[in-house]
């Protein structure tokens, strides 16, 4: 029942905004159905506590501890997300670059997005998360463009090409996973084959040569949405193009959706395979991406493409976690997808601002604006210190936790290697954020003050992440029963 | 129909799909390719409508129609919208040309053969034992998606990616189920639709398709 309304709330929002022309109440409306889904996901949660597993629409949907917190973080990015949207599509719309018939086409996309995104994390079947998890990429291929400018449109032929591939090897890994529980005798049949839960109770019987080449087909290609390297390179011109909306619901939840699907995948194989066969894998598209983003951020001129290979970099970071695997590694993991989440859509909603408010987003032509536009430039300072694992954001508590599990396994190098990396990219993104807030503002006037509807929820934002920081307690079980479902 | 001559359509039409991504390779006229992708949607659905017929399975026959209308009817059609407004379009500067080409193809099927090795010797049965034509198809739109620079080539080796995933489902699992077969199945097919759509606003936009010209976003 919990798992209809989660997916049929934001639906029937899209629909509504599809039908009624735009006005400011059809964006507040999306952003009403999107805090009953985060309502949801917390009633879920709850309901878990209770009742381990809940399935719904014959076995089709199912929800664990893992799913409900996944539908929080998608809950929480969306509703952020559409209270801006309603911000953006007014200055388009004012500006004369959107008409209302193309603000009511950006929020039932959105919301066609968002179902998808939810129905990836309730599908209790391998297959239909694959399904959902390629809509997303044609969901949101137009909101990418919705800009309509020359970049925009390279940007999303990019973004669904790269995509489109790396989902299709995902596939092609999914056929060899069920290839491989095909031929464990007495498995169920039909389409119950590829159900997560028979697959897990199966996993020691299947074939591990199979299911070898199942994973690393899988991390490559669903580690292609998730913006791993080496299949990265649509995600920095994905996410700057992107209206600052979208932006923050790829970056916040879209990557870590896809890589929810890889924790799914994970279990199995560390059935299958023991853990070390994943793990060497992740350890390499983690470092990988670690490195990636370090050399790339040195050079970048743009704040909302270092804002992506930010993203690039805690990608990264969390496939080192999951490398770890244990249980506590496990719930690091998720409360870095929370916490990486909430701090980079709050950035890449306040670089939207700032990009309406400046009309670049050139590093070098924005500078001193801690001093001329103090809300906006404190938000976004905060926002930087709390992606860059400062405390008291919740980050630099994920993070500690992840390098003690990896030191745990073994994995002492891995963490090490990563700090190194790590402490190049803090030191680009400090002289960077430097640049764009410090300075001298030289003759420019003092500009007009924040809109209290951006203000607010990006404060808010913020607060959430240092919340979870200082303090876990409305999350540790939860945290720890998620992250009990994937881990050994 | 025996046992012997399914087995014999089966490896005619696995043949077919893997033939023709290699012809992708050497046909630079844009029409071409899309009439050999054609073919080769056609060839899947045949093999898919083959094992139905043997298995009586008549979900698998249903999968069957769909990849005859989506593979060989839609998208080809879809993609013919595009080359059309382009009239004598011809995928001009490859960044490898046409025998290097198909010296790189060979080399893909003795990888797609070697890396399968070990799985056809684990379950050794006519279907595994052509797994490995999927694998090369597979591999082989790989090569067109990273020389080919016109945006209906890439679309061409987006969907030869596809296609031998598809084989290879078919040949080890008899297809996926299918609910989760129709599902991919719309989805390729509105990857293709969105794919077209950004095609021809990049004609409108930039009054070509080259990627190569494509410059404005870099690092």
């Amino acid at each position: 029942m919990l798992c209809y309304a989660i997916l049929v709330i934001p639906l029937v929002a899209g629909a509504l905004a599809g039908v009624v022309p735009w006005r400011r109440a059809v964006g507040w409306m999306t952003a009403l159905a999107n805090a009953g889904v985060l309502c949801l996901g917390v009633a879920l949660a709850i309901e878990t506590d209770h009742r381990p597993r809940l399935g719904a629409l014959d076995g089709a949907l199912r929800a664990d501890a893992l799913s409900a917190f996944m539908v929080i973080v998608i809950g929480t990015i969306a509703l952020l997300a559409a209270v801006q949207a309603i911000r953006y599509l007014d200055a388009e719309i004012a500006g004369g670059r959107s008409s209302t018939r193309h603000a009511s086409l950006y929020c039932v996309l959105v919301q066609v997005f968002v179902t998808c995104m939810l129905a990836a994390v309730l599908s209790a079947n391998l297959g239909g998360l694959w399904v959902a998890v390629e809509a997303t990429t044609i969901a949101t291929t137009f909101l990418v463009g919705h800009r309509r400018t020359d970049g925009a449109l390279e940007a999303s032929w990019k973004y669904v090409l790269i995509c489109s591939v790396g989902i299709a090897l995902a596939f092609l890994g999914t056929v060899f996973v069920y290839f491989a529980a095909l031929h464990v005798p007495g498995h169920a049949t039909g389409a119950s084959v590829l159900d997560w839960t028979s697959l897990m109770a199966a996993s020691h019987h299947l074939n591990p040569t199979v299911m070898r080449l199942a994973m690393a087909l899988l991390v490559l290609g669903y580690g292609t949405k998730v913006g791993l390297a080496p299949m990265h390179s649509w995600l920095p011109d994905a996410h700057s193009q992107a209206p600052a909306p979208v932006s923050a619901l790829m970056s916040g939840v879209l990557l870590t959706v896809a890589f929810y699907a890889l924790l799914r995948f994970k279990a199995i194989a560390d059935g299958a395979l023991g853990p070390d066969y994943v793990r060497t894998l992740l350890v390499i598209v983690g470092l990988a991406s670690l490195l990636v983003a370090a050399s790339l951020l040195l050079t970048q001129r743009d704040y909302k493409r270092m804002l992506a290979y930010h993203s690039i970099e805690h990608m990264g970071l969390i496939a080192l976690g999951a490398a770890a695997g244990t249980t506590v590694a496990i719930a690091a993991v998720l409360l870095h997808i929370l916490g990486h989440g909430l701090a980079k859509a709050v950035l890449f909603l306040a670089s939207g601002e700032i990009l309406l408010a400046e009309g670049t987003s050139e590093i070098d032509k924005v500078p001193a604006l801690l001093s001329r536009r103090p809300v906006l430039g404190g938000i976004f300072g905060f926002g930087l210190v709390a992606l860059l694992g400062l405390p008291p954001f919740s980050l630099f508590v994920s993070e500690l936790n992840m390098f003690r599990a990896e030191l745990d396994v073994g994995l002492g190098w891995v963490a090490g290697t990563s700090l190194l990396l790590m402490a190049v990219i803090f030191a680009a993104v400090i002289a960077h954020g430097r640049h764009l807030l410090l300075g001298s503002a030289g003759g420019a006037d003092k500009a007009a003050a924040t809109p209290r509807i951006v203000a607010i929820p990006l404060v808010g934002g913020l607060v959430a992440c240092a919340v979870f920081g200082l303090s876990a307690w409305p999350l540790q079980s939860l945290l720890y029963a998620a992250a009990h479902v994937v881990a050994r | 129909m025996s046992a012997g001559t399914e087995l014999d359509l089966v490896e005619l039409t696995a043949g077919v799909v893997l033939a023709c991504a290699v012809v992708t390779l050497w046909r630079r006229d844009l029409r071409a390719l899309v009439a050999v992708l054609a073919l080769q949607g056609v060839a899947l659905a045949a093999l898919a409508a083959v094992l139905a017929l043997h298995t009586g399975d008549v979900g698998l026959g249903v999968v069957a129609g769909v990849v005859l209308l989506a593979k060989g009817l839609v998208i080809p059609n879809l993609l013919a919208r595009v080359v059309r407004r382009d009239p004598g379009s011809r995928e001009t500067t490859p960044l490898v040309n046409v025998p290097a080409s198909l010296v790189a193809a060979a080399g893909l099927v003795i990888v797609a053969y070697l890396s399968a090795g070990r799985l056809t010797s684990l379950f050794p049965s006519p279907m595994t034992r052509l797994a490995p034509l999927g694998l090369a198809t597979v591999l082989v739109g790989f090569f067109v998606l990273v020389t080919r620079r016109k945006a209906v080539s890439q679309i061409v080796g987006l969907l030869l990616v596809d296609n031998g995933v598809a084989l290879v489902a078919f040949l080890l699992t008899a297809g996926v189920p299918l609910l989760v077969e129709l599902g991919a199945s719309l989805d390729v097919l509105l990857v293709v639709v969105v794919l077209q759509v950004l095609a021809t606003s990049m004609r409108a936009r930039f009054g070509h398709v080259d990627l190569d010209q494509l410059r404005e976003l870099h690092d």
